[in-house]
C-alpha cells in the first residue's frame, strides 16, 4: 500500500477518535442551560468527523484515480529515492531544533542561537569555523538588538544564573 | 468627488506624508520578507510609532504603507524561498517558486511587482468610486451568507489546489478545520480537544502552523536533496528582469479580472487577501486553456500574476468597510481601527463628512504607495535576490532559525517550538505522499470564522432553516457542492470515454 493511502488510513482513524470525543464525551460536560441551544460546542466537530471519515475512505479505497503520474525530475522529491537522500543530516538538524527549543530559556538567547547557527552549519558540512563563528555571532547580536530594542519583545540574552 | 481628490492631493503631497509613504513601504517590505512576520505583527509593532506622530492622516498613511510593503515583501519570500510569511501570499508561491527554481527569479519578482502595482492602483480607483456605494452591499450579507461564502471558498481551494485529486485536498481542508477546533472557541468558552494540556488551551498559532507547513518542509528538502537547492541555478546573477511581450499580453486580462474580483472579495468582511488570492488563482486556472492550464503550478505567468493582483486589490478593498462603516474586515484593518481610535478619529460614515482630508489623503497615498513599491522594488530586485547566492551551509541554519524565531516571537513560548518541529515533520511526510498543504492552512485560518458564523446562523434560525430561508445561502452552498463534484465527474467521464475508445467498439 502506498504512503498516501497509509496516511488516509491514519486520518480515518484520527476522525474516529475525534468523532468519538465529539459524539460521546464532550456533551457530558455541557451545562443544562446550554443544552437548549440549537448549536452545541460539539456540533461542528461532529460534522467534521463524519465528513472527514467519508473523504478519508474515498482516498483510502482509491475511488478517485489520479490522472497520469509524471516521472519525477532530479530535483523533485520522491519517496522511492529516500535512500539517496541525506536523511542523517535532516534528523540531526531536527534534533538540534528540539534542543534549541528546550535550551532557549535556560541558556539565554545569545548562547543558544550561536550554538544553533554554528552547530547547524557544522552538521551540513561547513568546516570554515573562522568564518562561520563571526558570522553567527554578528547575526545573533544584530537579531537580538532588533527584536529586543526595536521591536520591544523581551528575549533573555544571558543564561539564567546571570540574570 | 473632485473636491475630495483635491483635498487629498494637497494633504498627501506634503513633505511629511510623502516621507511617511516611503518609510512605511520600505519598513514593510524588509520586515515582511522575513518569513513569519506578517503585516499584522508589523503594524501592531508600528502602532506606538504612528501614535507618536500625532497627525491621524500621517499615521494612517504610514500604517497603510507598511501594510502594502509587508504584502509585497511576503510575496518576495514566497517566490525566492517558498516560505510565505503571510497567508495572503501562499498562492503566490504556487507558481512564483517553481519559476524561481527554473532560474527565472528575476522575472518572477518583476511580474509580482507589476501585478501588485496594477492590483493596488486599480483597487484604489475602485475604492474611490465605490466606497460609499459598496458599504450597502457588504451590509446585505448575514452570518448565514458568510458561512456559505466560506464554504464556497474552501471548496474552490480544495477543488483547484489538488493536482487532480480533489479528495486528498478535501481531506487536508478538513484536517485544517479540525486543527482549528483545538483550544477554546470564542462562542462557547469551553476547551475542546486539548487533551488536558494547558499549552493547547489557546489553540495552535497560525504562524506556527504556516511555518511548519511551508518553511520547514522546504528547508528539510533542501537538506535531504542538495540538488534541489543548486537547481535554483540563478544564484546572484539575476539578469533577466524583463518579461517578454507575449507574457505581458497574457497578463493584462488576468490583471484586469483579478483586480476587480480581488477588490470586491476584499470588501466583504472576513474574506480579505487570502481568499482573494486563492480564489483568483483558482478562477484563472479554471478558465485557462489546455496548455496554459497544464502550466499552472510549474511557473505559469498567469498563475503568478493572478494571486499577486488579487491580494493587493483585496488589501485596498478591505479599507472600504473600515473607512465607510468603521467595521474592520480583517485582522490587519482591526489593528488599524485600534490605531485610529487611539488618535481620536472614529472611522464610520461620518468620517467623510467630518474629516474628509483623512479619508482622501489615505486614498491618494495609496496611489503614491503603489508607485513607491514599484520604483523602489524593481531596482532593488537584484539585491533582494542575492539571498539565493548565500552558500547552502549558511542559508539553511538561518532559514531554520527564522522559522523558529517567527513561531517564538508570536507566542513567547518555548513549547510552541516543539509543536512547530512536530508539525513540520508531519508536513514533510504529507509532502512526500503528494498531499497539498495549502488547503490545510486555509481550512485552519477559516475554521474559527466558519464555525462562529455557522453557530450564529443556527442560533438565529433555531436550527438549519437558514439554508432554506435565505436563497443566497442556498445558492452559495449549491455552488460549493458543484465545485467539489464537477472535477471528479469530469475525470470520471474522461476515463469512461477513454475506456470506450480502448475497447474499440
Amino acid at each position: 500500500m502506498a504512503l498516501d493511502r497509509w496516511i488516509a488510513l491514519i486520518f480515518v482513524m484520527l476522525c474516529c477518535v475525534y468523532g468519538y470525543a465529539a459524539f460521546m464525551t464532550m456533551d457530558e460536560l455541557l451545562p443544562p442551560f446550554m443544552q437548549r441551544n440549537p448549536v452545541w460546542p460539539s456540533t461542528f466537530p461532529k460534522v467534521l468527523a463524519v465528513m472527514g471519515a467519508l473523504v478519508g475512505l474515498v482516498v483510502l479505497l482509491g475511488l478517485e484515480k489520479a490522472d497520469g503520474k509524471e516521472a519525477p525530475g532530479p530535483s523533485d522529491m520522491h519517496l522511492s529515492r529516500l535512500g539517496e537522500y541525506k536523511l542523517g543530516q535532516a534528523l540531526l538538524l531536527l534534533g538540534l531544533m528540539v534542543l534549541y527549543a528546550l535550551a532557549l530559556r535556560p541558556t539565554g538567547f545569545l548562547l543558544a542561537t550561536m550554538v544553533f547557527l554554528v552547530g547547524g552549519s557544522a552538521i551540513l558540512g561547513e568546516r570554515k569555523f573562522h568564518v562561520m563563528i563571526p558570522v553567527a555571532a554578528a547575526a545573533t547580536g544584530f537579531i537580538w538588538y532588533l527584536v529586543q530594542e526595536v521591536l520591544g519583545i523581551f528575549l533573555r540574552p544571558f543564561p539564567f544564573f546571570m540574570g | 468627488m473632485l473636491e475630495g481628490i483635491l483635498i487629498g492631493l494637497q494633504a498627501a503631497f506634503s513633505i511629511q506624508n510623502l516621507l511617511m509613504v516611503i518609510a512605511g513601504c520600505l519598513i514593510g517590505t524588509f520586515i515582511g520578507m522575513l518569513p513569519g512576520l506578517g503585516p499584522m505583527s508589523i503594524i501592531a509593532i508600528m502602532i506606538p510609532v504612528a501614535i507618536g506622530i500625532g497627525d491621524p492622516a500621517a499615521a494612517l498613511i504610514l500604517l497603510a504603507g507598511v501594510y502594502y510593503g509587508a504584502i509585497f515583501g511576503g510575496s518576495t519570500s514566497s517566490i525566492l524561498l517558498n516560505a510565505p510569511g503571510v497567508a495572503g501570499t501562499v498562492a503566490t508561491s504556487f507558481d512564483g517558486y517553481p519559476m524561481a527554481r527554473k532560474g527565472q527569479a528575476g522575472k518572477a519578482l518583476t511580474i509580482a511587482a507589476v501585478a501588485s502595482f496594477a492590483g493596488g492602483t486599480i483597487g484604489a480607483i475602485l475604492l474611490m468610486i465605490f466606497a460609499p456605494a459598496l458599504s450597502s452591499v457588504a451590509l446585505l450579507f448575514h452570518s448565514a451568507e458568510y458561512f456559505a461564502l466560506m464554504v464556497v471558498g474552501l471548496s474552490a481551494i480544495a477543488a483547484f489546489a489538488g493536482t487532480g485529486q480533489v479528495a486528498k485536498a478535501l481531506m487536508m481542508t478538513i484536517l485544517g478545520l479540525m486543527l482549528a477546533t483545538v483550544g477554546e472557541g470564542a462562542l462557547f468558552n469551553m476547551p475542546r480537544f486539548t487533551m488536558g494540556l494547558m499549552d493547547l488551551q489557546s489553540g495552535i498559532s497560525f504562524i506556527t502552523l504556516a511555518m511548519a507547513m511551508f518553511a520547514l518542509p522546504e528547508a528539510l528538502f533542501l537538506v535531504l536533496n542538495p540538488l534541489r537547492g543548486s537547481s535554483g541555478g540563478s544564484g546572484g546573477k539575476i539578469e533577466n528582469l524583463r518579461f517578454s511581450r507575449e507574457e505581458g499580453r497574457a497578463m493584462v486580462p488576468v490583471i484586469g479580472r483579478q483586480s476587480v474580483q480581488g477588490f470586491f472579495i476584499g470588501v466583504l468582511p472576513g474574506a480579505g487577501a487570502t481568499i482573494a488570492s486563492f480564489l483568483g488563482y483558482a478562477v484563472e486556472r479554471n478558465i485557462a486553456k489546455g496548455d496554459e492550464q497544464a502550466e499552472f503550478g510549474k511557473g505559469s505567468v498567469k498563475g503568478l500574476a493572478a494571486p499577486e493582483t488579487a491580494n493587493n486589490a483585496a488589501c485596498t478593498g478591505s479599507f472600504v468597510p473600515l473607512l465607510t462603516l468603521g467595521i474592520p474586515g480583517s485582522g490587519t484593518t482591526a489593528i488599524l481601527l485600534g490605531a485610529l481610535i487611539a488618535l481620536n478619529v472614529t472611522p464610520g460614515p461620518r468620517l467623510m463628512v467630518d474629516t474628509p482630508e483623512i479619508f482622501w489623503a489615505v486614498i491618494i497615498s495609496m496611489f503614491i504607495g503603489n508607485l513607491v513599491l514599484l520604483i523602489l522594488n524593481l531596482p532593488l530586485i537584484p539585491y533582494i535576490a542575492k539571498i539565493l547566492a548565500i552558500p547552502r551551509n549558511y542559508l539553511i541554519p538561518f532559514i531554520l532559525f527564522f522559522t523558529l524565531m517567527g513561531a517564538y516571537i508570536g507566542q513567547n513560548n518555548a513549547t510552541e517550538l516543539l509543536i512547530l518541529v512536530g508539525l513540520g515533520v508531519l508536513a514533510t511526510i504529507l509532502r512526500f505522499a503528494d498531499y497539498p498543504l495549502a488547503p490545510l492552512l486555509i481550512g485552519f485560518i477559516l475554521g474559527t470564522m466558519l464555525e462562529n458564523n455557522f453557530a450564529r446562523s443556527m442560533q438565529l434560525y433555531r436550527g438549519l432553516d437558514f439554508i432554506w430561508e435565505r436563497p443566497m445561502t442556498l445558492g452559495l452552498l449549491v455552488l460549493a457542492a458543484i465545485l467539489v463534484l464537477l472535477p471528479s465527474y469530469r475525470v470520471y467521464r474522461a476515463r469512461k470515454r477513454a475506456e470506450g475508445v480502448a475497447d474499440g467498439d
